[in-house]
């Protein structure tokens, strides 16, 4: 069994130290049985995107100027404002110093020295990218309901609808977002897909769909959902998306691609090339549902392979990001160089994204575009593995039959035109798969 | 709440003097000029050549933003590019598939290009010029065959324009004749000549822009020739800030006695004002006779602390009616991108307006939610990559 140990990010003020169980019973208005009769919380229920396609609107009209901000991201920004005004936030996120890294790329970096202070690093098992729901462990249910912002469901048709007081209905697990109380930028929230249901971290074609409804409802493109599996940075076993804002670009958004195929649907799968980690961006489709759906199939298999990855939702759902990675592996295995890991940054898909976050003054202060590429290197599959990887997914997807295409990337990729990661050890990934897909498949 | 189409062109024809659409009319290119201070980054110039190229007329073209000509094909990196250009005030020149009235796509070589003011360094304008891409030197990425070009060609028309076709204004731009083939297309990649004629077009418009405010004392220029000053706010926070529809002013804490560095529309039309009525002015104007001193004072001291504060106060507006109205007031302090304090939002809600309608946010949760946006906005306002 591979582990490694790290300090555990508080997301909750409920959450206690070591995954301890919590016997305090209640009486702070959890989202358990003890509490929940009786809550009530906003519903904004999204226009749904399966059922109106994606059709974007050409000829100029009216409505045509740029819009208001949108409903969705003031209800965002204005319950999570509160909530900071009402000091649930261990620190205040807008007082840490933020910057850009010189260099071609534009990594972000921000100093963050109160993030992971008053925690004991927790051993964290990441040879298992699907566990099941442990509901002994710190999870969601377990919140104070101020944590909460509002419900969130994809309506029936392709009206907002929104409800101001909507009491939370326990038989109709709710899907909802809550606060994240150690941000890592402004607007730092969780969406926690049907929250009741005790889902553990695991990618479901509706959960993902779920999120990329949110990502195009908010109708910001610098406002992204990201996720982590098990095994990539994910500390919580149980099913949430992150978002929060930055107005500018990752790196990982900017960089060029090629594609590789486009599948049935319509949906264009690239690759990244010359990004520091090896990615995939699925895009188009004739529907955000196909897209999403794409991405979904892609992750399931993923995950059934035991292979742990990262997503991005980006450009308001229109393009999505899939970073498979072996950062934990490797530094369970002892492979990661020991100044990468002084920094006790861990790349999850924020750092994958190109947004390091960072808790030593030194390191922020010597940040370097070499630096932040050679942790993010150590994350990346071997060019070997990777291309099994595609091989998979695109397998689970239904495109295998472009065998050549991905042929021709494959010769391409050996030779990279920029400096690719290429002493990854090839070797990574591959004895696990092996060993425990079967297992997986049970749970499935 | 929004300026009229005129306005917006009085904008433009303020600081040129109203000859300058004379002048750049006669210019052959097609180019928009925008003016990133007017809430929605609105076009504020469209030459005779764009408005041909794209089949719209001038009146449905003045105050749009450039996006309404971008559509399901246009490649998003590309969307991407010119966006952050404009955030980071410089020029840039890419491929796009732009839209026409009709509905139908076409390539274009896009070069936009900041215009400053000589003396502050602030960006004025932004000048966008469009070249039809003729389809002679395309390519398309990702095809690895031999026989590319016949690939290439095969799903589209091809043009026909060997030759010299520097100076030839008109050439027709590639299109496709069906979805198909525009899909397949990755990218559009124009001639070195296109490229020439798409810098000296910037630079025809430039030298008419630069001649022009000489003409109104108020200088432009290509280059920026000083940094900007400490009160001008960056054009990129000008556009984040002109998203927010509420009615907000910024307050410069640094500066003495406070000033407004920045006043929504909609607390102009709340006020009566004129923005330039209230630009470098202290909140205070807004008080009068009846105007509780204790609530003014509770403003100073939460100012004085660095914390934040709702206060309900009765200001005095400029209306026709010079009504006086009860101000929910919020107030707090914004912190830049080093996460020191770089303003003061505050936030106003007329309290006779306030709804009540179940259906919609509570005013309260809107008004957090601009303090929210305008934190968003400022603290990547500095964060620019140079």
């Amino acid at each position: 069994m591979l582990k490694i140990k790290r300090v555990p990010t508080v997301v909750s003020n409920y959450q206690k130290d070591d995954g301890a169980d919590d016997s305090v019973g209640c009486g702070r208005n959890c989202l358990g049985a003890c509490c929940i009769n009786g809550a009530r919380l906003p519903l904004y229920a999204c226009k749904n995107l399966a059922k109106s396609g994606a059709v974007e609107k050409l000829v100029i009209s009216n409505e045509a100027k740029e819009p208001p901000v949108a409903f969705l991201e003031s209800l965002v920004l204005g319950e999570w404002e509160d909530r900071f005004q009402r000091g649930l936030f261990r620190y205040d996120v807008t007082a840490c110093e933020t910057k850009v890294i010189p260099g071609k790329y534009g990594f972000v970096a921000q100093l963050n020295e109160g993030r992971h202070l008053k925690k004991r690093p927790t051993e964290f098992r990441v040879d298992k990218v699907l566990q099941s729901f442990d509901g002994s462990k710190f999870n969601f249910t377990k919140v104070g309901q101020e944590e909460l912002l509002f419900q969130f469901e994809a309506g029936e048709d392709g009206q907002v609808q929104f409800f101001p007081c909507m009491p939370l209905d326990p038989e109709n697990s709710p899907s909802v977002v809550a606060i994240n109380v150690s941000p890592i930028e402004y607007g730092h929230v969780l969406l926690i897909p049907r929250v009741l249901d005790c889902l553990p971290q695991r990618i479901d074609h509706k959960s993902l769909l779920l999120a990329v409804h949110m990502a195009a409802e908010a109708a910001n493109p610098y406002f992204r959902l990201g996720y982590n599996s098990l095994g990539a940075f994910a500390t919580i076993n149980h099913l949430h998306f992150q978002a929060y804002y930055l107005a500018m670009p990752f790196p990982l958004e900017k960089s060029p691609s090629k594609k590789i195929t486009t599948t049935v649907s319509g949906v264009k799968i690239s690759e990244l090339l010359s990004y520091p980690v090896r990615s995939l961006l699925f895009e188009g489709g004739s529907s955000m549902q196909e897209l999403s759906d794409t991405v979904s199939d892609a992750c399931v298999c993923l995950q059934n392979n035991n292979i742990p990855f990262n997503i991005l939702i980006s450009d308001c759902g229109r393009q999505i990001f899939l970073m498979p990675q072996c950062y934990a592996e490797k530094q369970a295995l002892g492979e990661v160089s020991p100044e990468v890991l002084e920094t006790q940054v861990n790349p999850a898909v924020w750092e994958i994204s190109g947004h390091m976050v960072l808790k030593r003054k030194e390191d922020y202060e010597g940040a370097s575009e070499d630096n932040a590429w050679r942790l993010l290197a150590e994350a990346s599959l071997s060019a070997e593995r990777f291309k099994e990887v595609i091989a998979l997914a695109f397998e689970a997807i239904g495109c295998s039959n472009h065998e050549e295409d991905l042929e021709g990337t494959i010769v391409h990729q050996q030779n990279p035109s920029g400096n690719v990661n290429q002493k990854s050890n090839q070797t990574h990934g591959g004895p696990i798969t092996n060993g425990t897909a079967a297992e997986c498949l049970v749970l499935q | 709440m929004s300026l009229t189409k005129s306005s917006e062109e009085d904008s433009f024809n303020g600081r040129y003097t109203l000859w300058i659409t004379e002048a750049l009319e006669e210019l052959p290119h097609n180019f928009t000029i925008t003016d990133p201070f007017i809430s929605g980054h609105p076009i504020v110039f469209a030459s005779l050549g764009f408005l041909k190229m794209t089949g719209y007329s001038r009146e449905e073209v003045i105050g749009r933003n450039g996006k309404v000509f971008q559509g399901p094909k246009t490649n998003r990196r590309s969307i991407m590019e010119i966006r952050e250009a404009i955030r980071e005030e410089r020029s840039v020149m890419v491929s796009l598939l732009n839209y026409r009235k009709s509905g139908s796509p076409f390539w274009m070589l896009f070069h936009m290009s900041p215009v400053f003011g000589r003396d502050d360094g602030k960006v004025i304008n932004f000048v966008a010029v469009q070249v039809p891409i003729s389809g002679q030197e395309h390519r398309k990425l990702g095809v690895m065959s031999s026989d590319h070009s016949e690939l290439v060609f095969g799903s589209c028309r091809r043009e026909v324009c060997f030759g010299s076709f520097v100076h030839q204004n008109r050439a027709s731009p590639v299109e496709c004749d069906d979805e198909q083939g525009l899909e397949d297309w990755e990218h559009c990649e124009a001639s070195e000549s296109e490229k020439l004629k798409a810098v000296e077009a910037v630079n025809n418009v430039l030298s008419i822009l630069t001649r022009y405010s000489e003409l109104s004392g108020r200088l432009v220029c290509g280059k920026r020739y000083c940094l900007r000053g400490v009160d001008c706010l960056s054009s990129s926070l000008v556009i984040s800030l002109g998203r927010i529809k509420q009615s907000f002013v910024l307050t410069n804490p640094c500066l003495p006695d406070m000033p407004i560095i920045y006043a929504s529309d909609a607390f102009l039309t709340l006020t009566g004002y004129k923005r330039q009525e209230v630009l470098g002015q202290n909140c205070r104007f807004l008080s009068g006779v009846d105007t509780d001193s204790s609530v003014l004072y509770e403003i100073k001291e939460c100012i004085l602390k660095g914390q934040s504060c709702t206060v309900q106060i009765l200001n005095y507006s400029n209306r026709k009616d010079k009504s006086s109205f009860w101000n929910l007031l919020h107030i707090s302090p914004v912190r830049n991108a080093s996460g020191k304090t770089a303003y003061f939002v505050g936030v106003q809600v007329e309290a006779s307006c306030r709804n009540t309608e179940s259906k919609e946010l509570r005013p309260e949760t809107r008004q957090l939610s601009v303090v929210g946006a305008v934190r968003v906005a400022v603290r990547s306002s500095l964060m620019v990559t140079c």
